[in-house]
This record gives structure tokens, C-alpha cells and sequence, in this order.
């Protein structure tokens, strides 16, 4: 999939503008970074203006991204700010993906739902807040997608055990009481 | 469905009588419309739960149906009924294990779950695949979407009560897994596409079986479609059902089959070409109403087109390694091992420690079966990575059921549901 | 060059000519109908015709040709198991399981296939308990057998840790010829050593919700 061919939009040149227009339209403190690795162009953005970010990229930019194809967590452990969420745009005219992300600490974990933007966002986000415990402020129907709605925990956080049962082997086999006793 | 039982010209009606008379006076003309203004006081909303285990919901997929008659007014999926917890598996696996686990995500496109979190990874390694590898990939990718097709028909006919056509597509789908066990081994989850490759070369009678099933598989397209396509019954069932405008299609995110029936042709294999797509000549079926009708008829059209791919792919089949030379990468073939001490550490390192990807974080997508598959991978430097997300296009999909089904029948919503072709694997992963 | 022929008879080889020939069973059976047979010649009759055994026997020997799975699918299993009712090469109607029935109460057996999550964990007791004695439980796979590859926060390892399982199938997925092995397996039991009684162990008598 690496192939030298056409250059994966946007290229680094190309982000660093659209960084620039989206300082503009909104404000300095909305883009905190942009990174272009292997191709693939991120933009970081402050987490209380995800929604006018997006709404900006879909509408109102020169080059729009009028699509959003995912909503996922990541928990960046041990770095900080820990949670993170990432929008993944896409321009079908132009053939091109963007990445926005935003970070925010466990103690505030609150970032606005794009759900009026994209409805597409709907369960995405449910399952963010499922696995990661972001609360989308301004999302209709803020409940538990995948675990059990009386579940308790935030699975896919980093600090979250995996779970599961101890392997038996010969060596730990007497420490776990087995079922039929 | 009203019915010509009137007087005949031999004189009254003899069936005349006054249980007649009531039973014809009755219309849904009513419903027609079925604005929720137009109930009545004294009409009630009766919740019915199309619970996790019912024949018709593929899957473990529980509706929360609220019905007024038979007509559905609200409809709540709910998930997580075979939620497993892979994302958070994969976290603690070296990356060429973590292909066996997203290939249980999608668990009839198994294919497309390796490519995709495949070519993530292959992007941060920055890792080139040789060309034979790509075109046994995409040789393996069609044919695992002929064998998704032939299910998805084989289950959905059977919800809409054509019951043959189950026994018909499982009969072809065991040719495609008879291939797949040629090259791999195992029928399903192969763990066949490896980081950087294909794991092993296509063993010699292959390429002739497989040319075999590609002379016997257009025959039998069209006795499914002689069987379906003019059929009372399946139009009845599946035509004008399910509409949902492109842009609210798109809106929702839904890619794949659903959205080219509803009439827009985006497809990721001609729009963002992966994996040498570019060099296949075929084409793209699109529908015009986007009811369930179009979705069967394009479905039907991809598995023909996915034929066409694999004949040019095997009439192309370039000569070179399947797999990337890069031993950091991909094991060094066996009877080096025995000659060249390098390739027994490379061996080692990768078996015991498997090869580090730098730090980054990269998303990269296929056309599956069902839509848009996307995998975001986010690499941290180490031999596992540090988080793996699947964008799974049955979980985006399923968000356009509501859409579709409300205002309908309740039959007409089963039809929406095995037209949508939802795998709960992937909904929950 | 000599040729000979020989006739291959039908019907373990025998001549229609012959004392135990076709023609003579005929003429037996119409002697019978008139009454006709005596003695000795009605002893044999008999004897051809009547199998004894115990009740038990036949029932269990009748119960494990008639044993109707539920349609019960959960994950990648429910493919390969699906292959197995539905697919022409594997078909499981030679055993008589081809009547999948959809409702628990009128299934003998269900195939617990796929990945047993915590979610539908209380589902499955709850079908498992709407099902009627005889019933038995075929866990198919490694993820419902153990915790197969996903031993983490979200599956239960292994079905029978709230389930009474009779055979279990390993494999991802098991074969659809390790499938209908299992089914012979579980077909075996039931006519060798068809006492539940094991199952007092699970507290699994008398847990039947018939409302």
C-alpha cells in the first residue's frame, strides 16, 4: 500500500495551509498542531472548538471535507492529555483524508458532539464514551453501545485490566479453586 | 389488494354475504400515508423486541420495534450482544498476531480486515509489496467477496422466504472455500495476508481450479437471478422498500452496496485505488432507486464484476516473491535457516519479539463487502501496537436502518435488515 | 478370452428366486394376510419382522435420529455451522437434524456457536432453560468451549461455566466435518449413556421456565 505514486493528499505544504485558513476563520487557539507522517495529514485541534472545526472544514473552506467516515477513541497513555479522539474526513472530490484529533485528560473528559453535523457520528461516539468514557456534550442519546448499559469501567482505557481467566498450567494449576469443587 | 368478487354477469354474488361485505369495505388507505397525526385516540403503540436470538436478525442484532399495527414507527438497534474485545486484545499482541484477531471482526470478509489492518501497518513500516503479493491479495479479496455475496444472498433469500437460493449459494461458496483452503489451509480466517506480503505462494493446481469456478460461477449467477429477479414474491417483497435518499445515505456515512444502490458510485477500489486495483479493468454497479431491490441487483452485478477481476488478475499474475524481501519484517524462507545465521536471528527476533513499527498513527481503508473498512493503527514504537481501531462499515450501516424502516411494514423491515447485510462481528468487534 | 457373468443381486444378494427370495416373501406375506401361516412357518415369519429391544433403547434410539438444533448463531462458528445445515457436501439432514426450529421450546439441541459475551451470557441460560427436557448442548468452537483467542474483559471463557455442555468441538471455526463428528458424538452418547444426572452438578434440573 506505501506506493510512491501521486501524492497522498494533502501533502505537507497543503496542510500547513489549511492549518493556516482554519487559524483564520476561527481563532489561534483552535489548531494546536498539524502532522504529516507517511502521508497521511493530522490535525490537532482544541477540544472545545471540535465542532466549529469541523463545520468549517465541511462548509466553508476552499477545499472541503464534507464526509466524516470515523469517530475513534485512543488512550495515549502514558502521555498527557490521556484520551483522545479522532475525526476522519474525507473529500470525495478530491480524493483526499484528513485526520483532525483532540486530547483530553481523564479529569475533563468533555468534548461536543458533531452528531447536528454528521449524523454518522451518533453510535461512533456512543462507543467512544463506552470504551474511553469521553462525554460528548450535546449528544442525543448519551448511553452505553457496546457493554452492558449497568457496566462499570471504561474498557479500553490503558489502565483498564484485560480481564479474562488465569491459564492453568501445571505449575499455578492448585492456586485457582477449578469449578467442580 | 383488493379483490374482483363482485356480482358476476350470471346474476348476485353468492359469496355476498355480510362477513364479505365487511372484509372488503376495509382499505389501508388510511395508513397510506402514516403521519403519526392521523391515529386515532384509542390507537395504540405496541413495543415488540425482535430480541438477539431471532431467525431473521443475522446475528445477534436486537431491534426494539415500536409497532402501530403492522407498521413500524420507531426502530432501536441495540449491539454489543458479541462485543469480544478485540481492540483491546490486539493491544497486547505482537502485530502478525494481531492479524488472526481483526480477522475475526468481519467474520465473512476476512480478507478485507487483514488487508486493511495490513496496509495501516505497512504504511508506518513504510514497506513496499511485491507485485505477485499484491495481485494474489486482490485474487484472494475477490474471492472472498463472491463467497461474502454468496452468503448474504443464501441468508437473506431465506429471511424473505426464498429458501432455495440458501442451498444454491452455500453450494458455490464451498468452491471459493475449497480455494481458500488450497492456498492457506483453513477455510475461513486464513491468516493468509501477512504485514509486507502474502504468507505463502499459491500452491500449482490453484490457478486451474480457480479458472475452473470462474467458467462455472457466471452460469450460476444467472440461474439465482432466473430464480429472483422476475419472481412475484421477491418483487413484491423488496421493491420500493427501504428507500433512502444518497445524500441522507451519505450523511450517515454509509458506504458500499447501500450507497451505489441508492445511485452514487463510490467505490474505493476505482476512487482511492490500493493494492494495484488500478490495473483491472471492471466496472461499477450503481442502482437508481436505492430500494432493496437495487441492493440485491447490485450485489448480484459485484459478483460478476469480482470475476472479472480474478480472471485478469490470474491472466496477470506477475512472477516474483510473494512476500517482501525485508527480513526486519517478514520471516526468511526455511531453507535459509539452515545455511545463513543471519536469517536464523531475523527468525528469532521475529517469532519471539516481532518486528517494531516507529511511532505514528496512520488510518487506511478498503472496500469490503459491506462499505468502507478502515483500520487505524497507532504505533508507538514497540512490537505491539499500542492501539488498533477498526472502522467497521456494519456498525456505520446499521445506523441507516432507522431511516429506512420506520414508516414501513414490519416484513419490510426484516427485508431492510437482510438487505443491509449487517455482520454483528464487525457491529461489536 | 472367457467371459463370465454373474448376476449382483439387491437386498443383501439374494437370488428373487431363492428360499429367502423376493418371490418367497412375497408369498409369506400373502399367506399372512389370509391367516394361512402356522407353526413353524409363522415362528420364522415373526422372527424376520420384529426387533426387540428396551423402551429405552428405542428411545434413545429414536431421539438421537430426530435431534432438531435450535437456530442459534452467535459468531464465526454460526458460518461454518450454517455451512453444515445448509451447504449440499455437509449436510446434516442425513442425521436428521435438518429441522432447525427457531423456537427454543420445540429444539432439541442447541449449538452454541460463536463467542459467548457477557451481554448474551443471561440470553442463552434463559433460551437454554426455555427448551424442554431431553435437551443437550453443543458447544462449538474454541470461544465457546474455553475462552478461545479473546480471553479478556468482555467473554465468558468457556460456555460451561453457566451452561451444562455435552460434547465440545474445538476449532476456529471447527471443520464442518468436525462438526457433524461432534453431532455423531453427541449421538453416541444419547444412546450409550443418556442419564443427565450429571448435570445436578450445574444445578440444571429443574430450571425449565414454562411461563
Amino acid at each position: 500500500m506505501a506506493r510512491r505514486g501521486p501524492r497522498r493528499l494533502p501533502d505537507a505544504p497543503g496542510l500547513e495551509l489549511l492549518a493556516g485558513r482554519v487559524r483564520a476563520a476561527i481563532g489561534d487557539a483552535a489548531i494546536v498542531g498539524a502532522e504529516h507522517h507517511r502521508g497521511q495529514a493530522m490535525l490537532e485541534v482544541a477540544p472545545a472548538q471540535v465542532r466549529e472545526v469541523l463545520a468549517y472544514l465541511r462548509d466553508s473552506d476552499a477545499e472541503p471535507f464534507e464526509q466524516l467516515m470515523s469517530v475513534h477513541g485512543v488512550d495515549y497513555l502514558p502521555s498527557q492529555p490521556r484520551l483522545g479522539v479522532h475525526y476522519q474526513l474525507l473529500a470525495r472530490e478530491r480524493r483526499e483524508r484528513l485526520g483532525v484529533r483532540t486530547r483530553v485528560t481523564v479529569e475533563d473528559p468533555v468534548v461536543p458532539s458533531v452528531v447536528e453535523l454528521f449524523p454518522t457520528a451518533n453510535h461512533q461516539e456512543r462507543e467512544v464514551y463506552d470504551m474511553f468514557g469521553v462525554e460528548f456534550d450535546g449528544h442525543p442519546d448519551p448511553r452505553r453501545i457496546l457493554m452492558p448499559e449497568d457496566y462499570e469501567g471504561f474498557p479500553q482505557r490503558r489502565d483498564f485490566p484485560i480481564g479474562g481467566e488465569p491459564v492453568l498450567f501445571t505449575f499455578n494449576e492448585h492456586e485457582y479453586p477449578r469449578w467442580y469443587e | 389488494m383488493s379483490d374482483e368478487n363482485g356480482p358476476t354477469a350470471a346474476g348476485p354474488d353468492p359469496l355476498a354475504t355480510p362477513y364479505r361485505e365487511r372484509e372488503r369495505s376495509v382499505t389501508l388507505e388510511r395508513f397510506a400515508h402514516g403521519t403519526a397525526e392521523e391515529l386515532e385516540p384509542e390507537e395504540e403503540l405496541f413495543t415488540l423486541n425482535l430480541g438477539p436470538h431471532h431467525p431473521a436478525t443475522h446475528g445477534v442484532l436486537r431491534l426494539l420495534c415500536t409497532l402501530e399495527g403492522e407498521y413500524v414507527r420507531e426502530v432501536k438497534p441495540i449491539i454489543g450482544y458479541v462485543h469480544t474485545g478485540i481492540e483491546k486484545s490486539i493491544e497486547d499482541q505482537q502485530y502478525w498476531k494481531a492479524i488472526t484477531f481483526v480477522e475475526r471482526m468481519d467474520y465473512l470478509a476476512y480478507y478485507f480486515n487483514a488487508m486493511a489492518f495490513c496496509a495501516a501497518v505497512e504504511t508506518l513500516l513504510d514497506e513496499e509489496v511485491p507485485p505477485r503479493a499484491r495481485y494474489l491479495r486482490v485474487i484472494h479479496m475477490e474471492l472472498n467477496r463472491i463467497s461474502s455475496h454468496l452468503f448474504w444472498l443464501g441468508t437473506s433469500a431465506l429471511d424473505i422466504g426464498a429458501i432455495t437460493m440458501m442451498w444454491w449459494a452455500l453450494r458455490e461458496r464451498d468452491y471459493t472455500l475449497d480455494l481458500f483452503e488450497m492456498s492457506s489451509g483453513q477455510r475461513m480466517h486464513t491468516r493468509y495476508f501477512q504485514v509486507g506480503g502474502v504468507i505463502d505462494d499459491i500452491p500449482p493446481g490453484f490457478e486451474r481450479k480457480c479458472r475452473e469456478f470462474l467458467e462455472l460461477f457466471p452460469s450460476r449467477i444467472d440461474q439465482y437471478e432466473a430464480l429472483l429477479d422476475r419472481n412475484e414474491i421477491w418483487l413484491q417483497r423488496t421493491k420500493g422498500v427501504g428507500i433512502v435518499p444518497a445524500e441522507r445515505l451519505r450523511a450517515l456515512g454509509v458506504t458500499g452496496p447501500l450507497l451505489r444502490a441508492a445511485g452514487d458510485p463510490w467505490d474505493l477500489r476505482k476512487a482511492m485505488p490500493y493494492c494495484s486495483y488500478e490495473d483491472f479493468d471492471f466496472r461499477i454497479p450503481v442502482g437508481t432507486v436505492g430500494d432493496c431491490y437495487d441492493r440485491y441487483r447490485v450485489r448480484m452485478a459485484e459478483m460478476r464484476e469480482s470475476c472479472r477481476i480474478i480472471e485478469q488478475a490470474l491472466d496477470g499474475l506477475p512472477e516474483g516473491p510473494y512476500i517482501t524481501a525485508n527480513r526486519k519484517v517478514a520471516l526468511p524462507p526455511r531453507h535459509e535457516l539452515a545455511t545463513s545465521m543471519e536469517a536464523l536471528i531475523h527468525h528469532f527476533k521475529l517469532v519471539t519479539e516481532g518486528f517494531r513499527v516507529p511511532a505514528g498513527e496512520t488510518y487506511a481503508a478498503v472496500e469490503s463487502p459491506r462499505g468502507e473498512l478502515g483500520a487505524y493503527v497507532l504505533a508507538d514504537g514497540s512490537a505491539k501496537p499500542a492501539r488498533v481501531h477498526v472502522r467497521d462499515p456494519s456498525f456505520v450501516n446499521l445506523q441507516a436502518l432507522a431511516e429506512m424502516s420506520e414508516g414501513g411494514l414490519i416484513a419490510d423491515m426484516i427485508a431492510n435488515v437482510a438487505m443491509l447485510d449487517p455482520i454483528l462481528g464487525g457491529t461489536d468487534r | 478370452m472367457e467371459v463370465t457373468r454373474t448376476k449382483v443381486g439387491r437386498a443383501g444378494s439374494r437370488a428373487p428366486d431363492a428360499p429367502d427370495g423376493f418371490r418367497a416373501r412375497q408369498l409369506s406375506a400373502k399367506q399372512m394376510l389370509r391367516g394361512d401361516l402356522d407353526g413353524q412357518d409363522l415362528e420364522s415369519y415373526v422372527e424376520q419382522r420384529v426387533m426387540l429391544s428396551t423402551l429405552e433403547k428405542a428411545q434413545n434410539w429414536a431421539r438421537k435420529n430426530a435431534c432438531w438444533p435450535l437456530g442459534f448463531g452467535l459468531a464465526c462458528c454460526a458460518i461454518e455451522m450454517i455451512t453444515v445445515i445448509g451447504s449440499p457436501r455437509n449436510d446434516i439432514s442425513r442425521f436428521g437434524a435438518e429441522v432447525v426450529r427457531a423456537s427454543p421450546r420445540q429444539a432439541d439441541m442447541i449449538i452454541l456457536s460463536g463467542r459467548v459475551s457477557i451481554k448474551m451470557a443471561p440470553i442463552i441460560r434463559r433460551i437454554y432453560d426455555q427448551m424442554l427436557e431431553p435437551k443437550w448442548v453443543i458447544s462449538m468452537g474454541a470461544c465457546a468451549s474455553s475462552a478461545g483467542m479473546f480471553n479478556n474483559y468482555a467473554v465468558v471463557a468457556g460456555a460451561d461455566k453457566f451452561l451444562p455442555v455435552d460434547v465440545y468441538i474445538p476449532g476456529c471455526p471447527p471443520r464442518p466435518e468436525a462438526l457433524i463428528y461432534g453431532i455423531m458424538k453427541l449421538q453416541d452418547k444419547i444412546v450409550k449413556d443418556p442419564s443427565l444426572g450429571w448435570r445436578e452438578r450445574y444445578g440444571a434440573e429443574g430450571t425449565e421456565e414454562v411461563a
